[in-house]
């Protein structure tokens, strides 16, 4: 690699770095909401839409959109950050917390992992611990209005102590499970848990 | 349909890099459907974790790229049954 | 052949097209020339290493001169587009790879009659192939089918008009989507597949076409023209994305 030409009066569009507490290492703080992903946005019809809880369960369980929309859900107020850098402050969601989901099923003993599953094939896994006691939620709204597709709709995991690539869009369910199962980007060349205050971004970090 | 989709072509120059030939007039054969079509012509995710490549008439992944931070590159093309350069 | 290496570009000159489209001329040494509808990548880095890189469509023919045109929309609130707008002048220097690409390319010997689709800033790469084929004299036949919002937004306007005025098989054809100049009588609406069937009429179903332009306009196009009859071998696609590039 050879010196680097510097661009003369080139910024880039990032915010002054904010010190503190709140910007993980290596992070800029955006104003956008960049929509990034790995494929079309798929385009599921609301009649059609469930969301399910299956794997190491006593039962699956499986709501239909008029279902999951009557869940007891509650505003989140959370700061996300994406691999690729960019952090956002202060974003706004409507959503069913993990807790009150998980309720609805018997664990058994032997779930540790959680895969979330989504249409259009994306997958993403979390140590369990990772997803309770309100650490993760399944978003609805987004700002006061309807979650779009763009950024997921009609519903998104979100889990904000962790990469936005864990937060999958266009969740369909979750798969309870005894082992470790990495998914599209874990498998991938990037961090199996992927905590940005530790900058797990890849694998082997 | 998602505005931000764009074609093989946009990711010549990492497709370059990678195989140190021109690529995007090179045939790729869809794992999952077998359509064949230069890689020029598959629809490319960028701006995310990769690029992510599908076939442009099953939507199904063809080929993904990411960069590790040494500046090396993984490659996973098992979408592509074949790919004739 | 080698593969592509990160050189250096430095601007020489800069010209307004329309009120939000620039054409930069980059001095390039080395430059091996390149095929009408490929494009380079610039990076740009900031004093504390932060890089931005983008991909532009060459805008001049392949000439002997190691210099070429890049044209570039600016995208209110992107990240690069304001810059090069706004801060660059002749003498300064960035980052370059290319040429790129070689599936969205046209080669003077292809004899089938060529489409050109084209939405806003997706007229570029098209433009190259058009000046390409009147730098060799090809008499082949080549309709423009051009989106803009408005006579002020169509860039390279006289140039284009001269080519029309050659009488050489060239045909341009306008569509306007957001004003119409006074006394219009031409196409005032999106791309859409009627608007294809009528055009094609002109240059008949052996046509190879590029569609070039944001997302939504280029998969509207492509779709119509394999839905009137061209093999999907004969459309070959440049989508620049959301913005238009």
């Amino acid at each position: 690699m050879g010196e680097r030409l510097v661009t003369r009066g080139f910024v880039g569009r990032r915010a002054a770095p904010e010190r503190g507490q709140r910007v993980p290492p290596g992070q800029y703080v955006t104003d956008d909401f960049p929509v990034l992903s790995a494929g079309p946005t798929p385009r599921t019809a609301l009649a059609d839409w469930t969301f399910r809880i299956e794997g190491l369960v006593g039962q699956p369980v499986s709501w239909s959109w008029p279902e999951f929309s009557a869940l007891p859900a509650r505003e989140y107020v959370v700061d996300i950050s994406c691999v690729t850098k960019w952090t956002k402050l202060d974003t706004r969601w409507q959503g069913v917390s993990l807790d009150t989901l998980l309720e609805h099923v018997e664990l058994d003993s032997r779930a540790a992992f959680v895969v979330a599953f989504c249409d259009g094939g994306y997958t993403t896994n979390l140590p369990i611990a990772d997803v309770l006691n309100d650490r993760a939620f399944v978003a609805h709204g987004y700002d006061g209005a309807p979650l779009s597709p763009e950024h997921g709709g009609p519903a998104r995991l979100v889990v904000p102590h962790l990469y936005l690539w864990k937060s999958a869009k266009w969740v369909r369910g979750l798969r309870l499970m005894e082992r470790d199962e990495p998914g599209f980007w874990e498998s991938f060349g990037y961090h199996n848990r992927g905590d940005p205050w530790l900058e797990e971004r890849y694998s082997g970090d | 349909m998602d505005p931000r989709t764009l074609d093989g072509n946009a990711v010549a120059g990492t497709l370059n890099e990678i195989f140190g030939v021109e690529m995007t007039t090179a045939v790729g054969r869809c794992a999952h459907c077998g359509n064949r079509a230069p890689l020029g012509a598959l629809l490319a995710y960028v701006g995310g974790p990769g690029i992510v490549l599908r076939c442009s008439v099953c939507s199904e992944l063809v080929m993904r790229i990411m960069r590790r931070p040494d500046g090396s590159y993984l490659l996973d093309a098992r979408g592509a049954g074949y790919i004739r350069i | 052949m080698a593969p592509l290496q990160w050189q250096v570009a430095t601007v020489t000159a800069l010209r307004s097209e329309t009120k939000r489209v620039k054409t930069l001329t980059l001095l390039v040494p080395g430059w091996p020339s390149h095929r009408p509808g490929q494009h380079v990548d610039i990076r740009l880095t900031a004093e504390d290493g932060y890089q931005a890189q983008r991909s532009y469509s060459i805008a001049s023919a392949p000439s002997a001169q190691p210099l070429i045109d890049l044209t570039v929309e600016r995208v209110a609130g992107g990240e690069v587009s304001p810059f090069l707008h706004d801060e660059l002048v002749a003498g300064d220097r960035f980052e370059m790879r290319g040429p790129i690409g070689g599936y969205f390319v046209w080669e003077a010997a292809a004899a089938d009659p060529l489409l050109l689709v084209a939405g806003g800033s997706g007229v570029v790469p098209l433009m190259a192939i058009i000046r390409h084929r009147a730098q060799v004299a090809s008499g082949v036949p080549c309709t423009l089918l051009y989106s803009s919002r408005s006579r002020d937004d169509v860039i390279y306007a006289a140039e284009l008009e001269r080519l029309n005025q050659r009488r050489d098989g060239l045909r341009v054809i306008y569509t306007f989507t957001r004003a119409e100049p006074p006394g219009w009588t031409g196409y005032s609406r999106r791309i859409d597949m009627s608007m294809l069937g009528e055009v094609i009429e002109g240059t008949g179903r052996m046509a190879q076409a590029f569609v070039c332009g944001p997302t939504p306009l280029v998969e509207v196009a492509a779709r119509s023209l394999v839905d009137i009859g061209l093999a999907a071998s004969q459309v070959r696609t440049e989508r620049f994305g959301p913005t238009g590039g």
